[in-house]
């Protein structure tokens, strides 16, 4: 697939790629908001984290890695550059047309764009429900 | 010499064409340009001389006669002419007679132009078994043998996997057909000119083959029917003016042709040296990447198969970005991404391979003008990207924390 340039940007230069922290010490921590959706059966899996200063409310710090194709690369390292200094609402503000629009992804890709607002609002989601916060919303994968 | 890139590793898919058949080819599109249907001039003999030369090569390069040689346009076509032509002639019952017009047998993961026309004839009344290949992508003679009926006419299985480059055991079902009195079909397209053949001691009734797979040129083909011990019939698909014996009308495609006989000439020369080097390549490149990489598994059979592809699952990596890494290497993947149906290959799933590592796949096939340097540098290439993606990989991750993934219930689109 032929893709244009602020894909390839993001795909050969990705922005915030890491965690903070494994698995379980991420779950432990309250000022940490996780997201993990897709599936590897579908050939896209994102894990987006985020990091809350809780004095602020705004997101200080956001990383995420994806097994995927450079369409759901670029998405998920793009949605990190936006969530930095937003707050939360705002953070569930952004929406996938706006990353089809930004990275111009062709028809076929939209649901890897799709799959980023997922990995926002479940990332979103998390946070509010490990600080008591009222959630309304979505499915992520659970690890047991 | 520097090496040059990109480099072709994608010969399953189409090969160049051989200077030396290119040069064979151009003086029939301007001075042999004559129509071989031409019987009275000098202009059509020659044409026609073209043609039988041709034929005569094909024939040589499978062990068969030149009269059982039938041009096509290519495997497809002649796999529909072989499939189609020999369920209509040799149907149990007629069309609306409400009862099965005949059994056909093939395999799951044959090409989609032979899994499409079984396909057909199954919504025209034909009664069809997809026989699924072990772990190893093989169809053995035994697991034919286990799906026959009384009403069984075709048997249709390929003599080589596009995709993984297993082997089927043509000569054994072809003997077990001859036993049983049931038409045996093979596409070639992937093993003729690559591999010896002969149709005689392989037992095959009808076989297809294709001109762009053996470095000869696109839009031609053959089909071989055999014409004794049994003599095989088929209904044709095009009606026209009676070329080929009236197996398939219309004006010869000659320089297609004659570039085809080229092709077949010098991969009967050639084929032997060829795969020994091109084995002693694909091993390299197997060996090396899976000596580098954990987590990684070539697919199909390891021993039983052709000698120039290879294809490679690589845990945790998804296969169309690992192509983006290696941009400079031509290649092809099983990963949805690459395709149009969004769903990974179905082949590597007939084996078994989980959904998540047929998505992580790639195909390589060499050619005739692979060398040593461009495989090293692809190996290479391809140790690096892996590593990379992998760092970006929560999977890798998970699977390093000791997090069994099959266990973890992924939120489903």
């Amino acid at each position: 697939m032929a893709y244009g340039p602020k894909i390839i940007d993001h795909y050969e230069n990705p922005r915030n790629v890491g965690n903070f922290g494994t698995q379980s010490d991420v779950k432990a921590r309250k000022d940490i908001g996780v997201g993990l959706v897709g599936a590897p059966e579908c050939g896209d899996v994102m894990q987006l984290q985020i990091k809350v200063n809780q004095d602020t409310g705004l997101i200080e710090d956001a990383k995420f890695k994806c097994f995927g194709c450079g369409s759901a690369i670029a998405s998920s390292s793009l949605a990190t550059e936006w969530l930095k200094g937003k707050t939360l609402d705002e953070g569930l503000a952004i929406k996938n047309t706006q990353i089809v629009q930004e990275l111009s992804l062709p028809p076929v890709k939209i649901h890897c764009s799709v799959l980023a607002e997922d990995a926002i609002r479940s990332a979103i989601a998390d946070y509010r429900k490990k600080n008591g916060l009222p959630v309304d919303e979505p499915s992520s994968a659970s690890v047991h | 010499m520097s090496l040059k890139l990109p480099i072709y590793l994608d010969h399953a898919a189409t090969t160049p064409c051989d200077p030396r058949v290119v040069e064979a080819m151009l003086p029939f599109f301007t001075e042999t340009f004559g129509n071989p249907g031409s019987r009275n001039h000098r202009f059509g003999w020659e044409a026609e001389a073209g043609v039988d030369a041709a034929r005569e090569q094909v024939a040589q390069l499978i062990g068969a006669d030149e009269k059982e040689i039938v041009f096509t346009s290519g495997s497809t076509e002649s796999n529909n002419l072989a499939i189609k032509g020999a369920a209509y002639l040799y149907e149990k019952n007629p069309a609306g007679s409400g009862k099965p017009r005949g059994h056909i047998i093939t395999a799951i993961h044959e090409h989609k132009a032979v899994l499409d026309p079984c396909k057909r004839l199954q919504k025209e009344g034909f009664d069809v078994t997809f026989l699924e290949p072990g772990r190893d992508g093989i169809i053995t003679a035994e697991m034919v043998e286990a799906a026959m009926r009384d009403d069984t006419i075709l048997v249709t299985v390929m003599w080589a996997n596009n995709e993984i480059g297993t082997i089927n055991e043509v000569p054994r079902i072809g003997a077990l057909c001859h036993r049983r009195e049931v038409i045996f079909h093979t596409d070639a397209t992937q093993w003729v000119g690559k591999m010896p053949t002969d149709v005689e001691k392989d037992q095959v009734d009808l076989l297809s083959l294709s001109g762009h797979k053996m470095y000869g040129p696109k839009g031609v083909g053959a089909l071989y029917v055999r014409r004794r011990r049994p003599r095989v019939r088929l209904q044709a698909l095009v009606d026209g003016g009676g070329q080929e014996r009236g197996f398939r009308p219309g004006t010869l495609n000659v320089t297609g042709i004659v570039g085809l006989g080229k092709a077949a000439q010098i991969a009967r020369a050639e084929m032997d040296a060829d795969a020994d080097r091109l084995f002693r390549l694909r091993k390299k490149l197997e060996d090396t990447i899976t000596g580098q990489l954990d987590s990684t598994q070539v697919n199909g059979h390891r021993e039983r198969r052709l000698p120039h592809i290879t294809n490679i699952s690589f845990g945790f990596v998804e296969g169309e970005s690992l192509m983006m890494a290696i941009k400079e290497i031509a290649c092809s993947s099983g990963s949805a991404c690459t395709s149009a149906s969004l769903e990974p290959s179905y082949v590597l799933k007939s084996l078994g391979v989980g959904d998540d590592l047929a998505h992580s796949s790639l195909r390589l096939s060499l050619g005739r003008w692979t060398t040593e340097e461009q495989i090293d540098y692809t190996a290479d290439a391809i140790v690096k990207s892996v590593r990379k993606l992998r760092l970006l990989s929560p999977l890798y991750d998970m699977h390093k924390e000791g997090i069994d993934l099959s266990k973890v219930q992924w939120a489903q689109h």
